[in-house]
């Protein structure tokens, strides 16, 4: 990882300190046009790719290769998308608000689950067994007898969401507190620390970057959750209505539907890794950063 | 800083015997071991790996308990984790979501010292271990020496009456780590803490030391007490040229025998 640049900065930094007079720290943020070819440069090859997947439906379908009842052309679908938009937003808005909630339910339960793991043996004994049992029973097999149990509303939809969601978060969580350096932990003993400020001051912030990774995951399946609740009993939602155009052979709307439920996902995907960009900027900037000196 | 020969000595280490039991093994990690450190003094641990220096410290730090014999800190004896004491790693252990002088303060933090005066103080600890001008650099952006710096600033920010060093150089390359050792010297004589330093390094031990303890290999006992009568005030150049400390080098060498290095 030592390039020309790289020794040369050691040698610089070495006669600096030498002189008992370092160098200050340069620290130069990305400039905004910087970051916009950045940007720029992780978007063209996925736009790329789905300019090519978008150019192959719309030869398919608009050539009449495929008929029309099993894929639609991109007009169908943005008109559909156009004479039904009320009935679509407000059944998006009922999916998104079962995801969220799901999701906000699963990461705080997953959190408060992940503390107790790892920190009490006796805990971790009497949790992961039933973590796991609610992480390998299929979801699919529970939502009936959740339907039985709590009717046709929301909370069965969020109790999916949740269940589904909310094994990401304990392992990942489990694993960033786990990842505390044994010796901050002695240090903060030595400082006189209580549990909570060992928690709040190290082991928390220690965890973030493993916790996110799980929340991330945890985010695209709490729409899934949802869906699924929607499909096994439900008279609004993204699941309701993909099932209503399945049962009308109502292509276009299925795929309208398809669409507003991937995006549902993306966005709240993008929301999350927004957040994590400003929770834990010094995981980001170490990602891209190089360092000041090598030695 | 006077010492007092009546003073009560900073670390009192009487008959320390410390056993490790796992499932079926049980481990002798230090055997009989009586030590006294005087206020002001800097005493070097030299042994080979895993013959229980770090235990050592951790048993002064009251992290460890020993299985038999007692252990004092500043005249009281030691029951829980201690308060009064410093302490630095091998790895600098920095929380890599805060900047140089953050990480310092959160010694401060922890302990609730007044906000003025700690900053005060991590101003004043940055300027003597030359950190000037990287005050708000993350951990990531500083090399192995200046994040070993910043460890020293935060163990010494609440003034401990004694300061633990574990192989605190033990992961630099060889040119950082003479520098450190300088510095080093220079910061205990302007703060008059106790010293008390593990390392594997032969040269390190007799360079910083005022006295330097050979350790045996495990079951760690201590095999040698050497007087290094070389002046407080330490140059580097001039210690390595100096006939006393080649016969002190030779002397640890044999006994550590071939594992240990320079
Ligand atoms: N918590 C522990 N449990 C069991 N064995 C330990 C523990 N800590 C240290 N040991 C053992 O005690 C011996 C001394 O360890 P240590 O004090 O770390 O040695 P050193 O610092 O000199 O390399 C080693 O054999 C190590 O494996
Ligand atoms: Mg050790």
């Amino acid at each position: 990882m030592h390039d020309g640049s790289a020794s040369g900065s050691t040698v610089g930094g070495a006669a600096a300190r030498a002189a008992g007079q370092p160098t200050p720290a340069l620290r130069t943020p990305a400039q905004p046009l910087t970051r916009l070819v950045r940007f720029g440069d992780a978007l063209w090859r996925p736009a790329l790719l789905l300019g090519i997947v978008f150019a192959g439906w719309w030869a398919l379908s608009e050539t009449g290769a495929v008929p029309h009842y099993l894929v639609p052309t991109p007009a169908q679908v943005w008109q559909t998308m156009v004479d039904k938009r009320a009935f679509l937003w407000l059944n998006t808005y009922v999916t998104l608000y079962e995801t969220v909630i799901g999701f906000v339910l699963a990461v705080l339960l997953g959190l408060v689950t992940a503390v107790l793991i790892a920190y009490s043996r006796t805990m971790e004994r009497a949790l992961y067994p039933i973590v796991l049992f609610a992480q390998v029973i299929p979801k699919i097999a529970i939502a009936p007898l959740l339907i039985v149990w709590f009717g046709f509303g929301l909370a069965p939809k969020i109790i999916l969401a949740v269940l589904i969601a909310f094994f990401p978060v304990v392992i990942s969580g489990v694993a960033g507190l786990r990842s505390t350096d044994p010796e901050l932990v002695d240090l903060s003993r030595t400082m006189g620390a209580s549990p909570w400020q060992t928690f709040r001051k190290i082991r928390f912030p220690n965890a973030l970057p493993h916790l996110m990774a799980g929340v991330k995951v945890a985010v695209t399946l709490a729409v899934v959750g949802a869906v699924v609740g929607e499909f096994v009993g439900a008279n609004e939602g993204l699941g309701y209505v993909l099932l209503l155009a399945n049962g009308n052979l109502d292509s276009a709307l299925l795929f309208a539907d398809l669409f507003l439920m991937s995006l549902i996902g993306i966005v709240l995907f993008a929301i999350v890794e927004v957040t994590e960009a400003v929770l834990i900027p010094w995981h980001a900037s170490r990602r891209s950063g190089t360092p000041l000196t090598t030695s | 800083m006077t010492v007092s020969s009546t003073a009560a000595p900073a670390v009192d280490l009487t008959g320390l015997t410390v056993r490790f039991q796992s499932k079926r093994t049980q481990t002798v990690a230090v055997d009989d071991v009586t030590m006294r450190v005087a206020p002001g003094e800097f005493v070097t641990i030299v042994g080979p790996s895993g013959c229980g220096k770090s235990t050592l410290l951790k048993i002064v730090a009251g992290l460890v308990a020993p299985t038999s014999g007692t252990v004092s800190l500043m005249g009281r004896p030691v029951t829980g984790a201690q308060k009064e004491i410093g302490y630095v790693f091998q790895r600098a252990a920095l929380l890599d979501w805060r900047g140089v002088r953050k990480n310092i303060l959160l010694q401060a933090e922890i302990r609730g010292m007044d906000r003025r005066q700690a900053a005060r103080r991590a101003d004043e600890l940055i300027g003597l271990t030359g950190l000037t001008g990287f005050e708000d650099a993350l951990p990531h952006e500083l090399s192995g020496g200046m994040q070993q710096r910043v460890a020293l600033c935060r163990a010494l920010l609440h003034q401990p009456s004694v300061l633990l060093m574990d192989e605190p150089f033990g992961a630099l390359d060889a040119l950082t780590r003479e520098q450190l050792n300088a510095e080093l010297n220079r910061i205990w004589r302007e703060t008059g803490t106790t010293i008390l330093l593990v390392t594997h390094s032969i040269a390190e031990a007799v360079f910083l030391g005022t006295r330097v303890e050979v350790m045996s290999p495990r079951p760690g006992r201590i095999v040698r007490t050497i007087d290094v009568d070389l002046p407080a005030e330490r140059d580097y150049a001039k210690v390595m040229s100096d006939q006393r400390f080649d016969r002190f080098a030779t002397e640890i060498r044999g006994l550590l025998g071939a594992g240990a290095n320079h």
